[in-house]
């Protein structure tokens, strides 16, 4: 649905007499002279990507922890335990089962141990954000993940709901080696050209990088200050 | 709240004096200040090309700058696009009585905030309370000060600056009924669980946005907390609020931009959290607002577009020229009355707010070009502050009238010989009764001002022609 736009073109009118010009209707693409972003790990592989990652992940109540496909869901079992448990909420996701094999996880393992686990169903509306905000775990899964800040980029949807990173007191983001990149600007370019192929921009797109902080009280740092106080970011290696 | 604050109602000076005593204020702006700087300088040193960097955000903002119009067109329409609605305001009121009509409709009572230094500058808060609302600040700092009487921020990126963590204690214990300690953690505990039910309960969410994608009509937020993404993902209705300025071609820019941003405001490579918001919610989903307002604020700027002064239109609020400063070290931030403070403060001010109330704040500045240095996109603020200065004496002819007098005095008597004479021999007598061992430290009239901070020596009673005289007589030369 068109939104509504009020007031342009007196608005524009006016900042084009400031600029002393016509309001510019066209314009070429900026060619920039500088382009310092691009140099920072250019050509590095994937193995030294991901040890940059693990580098940069590791903090106050911040962890990477590396696995294999098949050892991912006892992975995520124990990133759970270390928690202290459920309710863990996750996405309606098929790569769950399709790139780090939890299927049988979250259907059998856990509800075995008494661990609630609640699927993301936007059918249920409501009550998706009410199980996020009493969930312990919220389990999401990176998109394009940044070594320079171990950074996860993910993107909403009706069955990925933004709040499961925001909302449960932990984190656990699932990172595909093969989704590491040097850093936010080759994450931008990727998204740029899905764009420009025709793919719509993700209503929300959530660069998360640790967990939520604040150094408001005498710039000493406080960990969990809205959003999860603790992150784990499980590596598979699917490459 | 407008752009001038509380405490502007008091002369300048006098806020200066008070501030200058507050010896706790002065402790922690230094060394919060002084924390900050270092992470960034260190964060810089690691990063190798950090001047390139600062030449490629100061050319992305020049050219935005000057091509304002057509990004501005291809934001707002692409924003429509997505469904989200678009109001220009050329004026606070404009912006103002937009966002009163969108809660009324709403029939909204419960706004939550993100940190959002726009929205101070319309006043906002005020407005929206006074149709019955209740506006809630998200952010710990801003949470506090909104607390505590709605203290005034004392900085653009840590709000809280001035305050000491028992000062807090003792204002969630008077407003909050809490009980805890003055530990940082059990302090942020008690306001997380206080938001939360906020973040729940709220009917319209208002956030700032850092940069402004003209390609896809996003926005982008930056933080630290976590708040802004709970105030965008909760509430049915959010409103952004964006300075008109801060627009940006494309994601790619919007990358260079954010890594000049969190390094020059926090010395992080990124913050915890960075937000591209691209309409509202999708068909389908749970969270995120069903309407999606963005409110672009001009307020001012435009009247800065093609003047000297269209630079200080280049900043991206990361405060660093105000860590950096001198004066703001020693006066902290709310002694400039004005919601920004430091050097990009005494720029703007007067830009958006005008000189007849703002004329010393461009003298609260030493000249020293530290704030030109350290700006992540080259502002030239220490040039920008000269121009001022020359605009208020020549144009405005805003100089206060003793010393239009004192200069009248001080060129007749150097213009005249027998009058400079006369005065120069004058000198050391006249001083003679202020001066003990030489120095004079309790100075009157226009000295009182010099001598307050440190002494100054007296005239000699020898003036250098005379001494000339007698030493090339004592040479034995002819002239």
């Amino acid at each position: 649905m068109q939104g509504t736009i009020q007031n342009r073109d007196a608005f524009l009118e006016n900042v084009a007499k400031r600029l002393g010009r016509a309001r510019k209707v066209q314009l070429e693409a900026p060619k920039w002279q500088y382009n310092p972003r691009e140099e920072y790990l250019n050509g590095a592989s994937q193995d030294e990507l991901l040890e940059v990652f693990k580098k940069n992940g590791t903090g106050v109540n911040c962890e990477v922890v590396v696995t294999k496909k098949d050892e991912a869901a006892q992975a995520v079992f124990a990133g759970i335990k270390d928690f202290g448990g459920g309710p863990v909420i996750t996405w309606k996701d098929s790569r769950y089962e399709e790139l780090f094999g939890l299927g049988k996880l979250f259907k059998e393992d856990l509800p075995n141990e008494n661990i609630d686990v609640f699927e993301w169903d936007y059918k249920l509306g409501r009550e998706n954000i009410e199980r996020a905000n009493t969930a312990n775990v919220g389990i999401t899964i990176s998109e394009i993940s940044l070594a320079e800040t171990a950074t996860a980029v993910v993107y909403s949807d009706k069955d990925r709901g933004r709040t499961t990173n925001f909302l449960p007191e932990n984190s656990i983001i699932l990172v595909p080696k093969s989704s590491i990149v040097p850093r936010m600007t080759q994450a931008t370019k990727i998204i740029r050209n899905k764009f420009n192929n025709g793919e719509a921009v993700p209503s929300c797109i959530n660069y998360i990088t640790g967990p939520s902080k604040s150094s408001d009280i005498e710039m000493k740092l406080v960990v969990g200050v809205h959003g999860p106080v603790k992150v784990k970011f499980i590596v598979i290696q699917d490459l | 709240m407008a752009i001038k604050t509380k405490f502007a109602h008091e002369a300048f000076k006098v806020r200066v004096k008070k501030k200058m005593q507050d010896s706790f204020m002065r402790g922690a702006v230094a060394s919060a200040t002084d924390t900050i700087n270092g992470r960034r300088v260190q964060l810089i040193e690691d990063m190798g090309n950090w001047e390139d960097l600062r030449s490629h955000g100061e050319e992305i903002r020049r050219h935005v700058l000057e091509n304002l119009d057509y990004y501005l067109y291809q934001f707002s329409e692409n924003v429509a696009k997505n469904g989200g609605h678009v109001y220009f305001a050329a004026t606070a009121q404009d912006a103002n009585e937009y966002i009163r009509e969108v809660v009324k409709k709403k029939n909204a009572k419960k706004v939550i905030k993100a940190k959002s230094m726009v929205t101070e500058e319309i006043g906002m808060n005020d407005s929206l309370e006074a149709i019955g609302c209740e506006v809630v600040e998200s952010d710990l700092g801003e949470f506090i000060l909104q607390l505590d009487d709605k203290e005034p921020p004392s900085h653009i990126v840590v709000p809280t600056l001035h305050k000491n963590k028992e000062q807090m204690r003792e204002v969630f214990e008077r407003k909050l009924d809490y009980n805890g300690s003055s530990q940082p953690e059990e302090l942020a505990g008690c306001a997380r669980r206080v938001l939360r039910e906020k973040f729940l309960a709220a009917d319209v969410g208002v956030i700032g946005c850092n940069f402004a994608v003209a390609e896809t009509g996003s926005t982008t937020l930056v933080t630290n907390e976590g708040n802004a993404d709970l105030v965008a993902d909760l509430p049915e209705t959010l409103i952004v609020c964006v300075g008109m300025e801060r627009l940006v071609p494309t994601f790619e820019e919007m990358d260079a931009l954010v890594a000049l941003l969190t390094t020059s405001a926090v010395g992080q490579k990124l913050t915890s959290y960075v937000t591209n918001l691209t309409g509202p919610r999708r068909e389908g989903d749970v969270d995120g607002p069903e309407e999606f307002h963005v409110v672009i604020v001009d307020n001012g700027r435009s009247n800065i577009l093609g003047t000297q002064f269209q630079p200080v239109l280049q900043c991206i609020r990361c405060a660093a020229c105000i860590n950096n400063c001198p004066v703001y070290r020693h006066i902290g931030g709310h002694a400039y009355g004005s919601i920004y403070p430091g050097p990009i403060g005494i720029t703007l001010t007067p830009l958006l707010d005008g000189y007849e109330d703002n004329k010393e704040l461009p003298y609260a500045c030493t000249l020293c070009g530290a704030c030109t240095e350290v700006c992540p996109v080259k502002i030239p603020l220490h040039d920008l502050i000269r121009t001022h200065r020359q605009v208020i004496v020549e144009k405005e002819g805003k100089v206060p009238f003793s010393e239009k007098m004192m200069m009248k005095a001080f060129g007749i008597g150097t213009s005249n010989f027998s009058l400079y004479n006369m005065a120069s021999r004058m000198a050391h007598g006249v001083t003679k009764p202020l001066a003990s061992n030489g120095r004079i430290s309790k100075g009157i009239g226009p000295l009182k001002e010099w001598t307050d901070y440190k002494d100054l020596p007296t005239p000699n009673k020898e003036r250098f022609r005379d001494w000339f005289k007698r030493h090339k007589a004592q040479q034995g030369g002819s002239k």
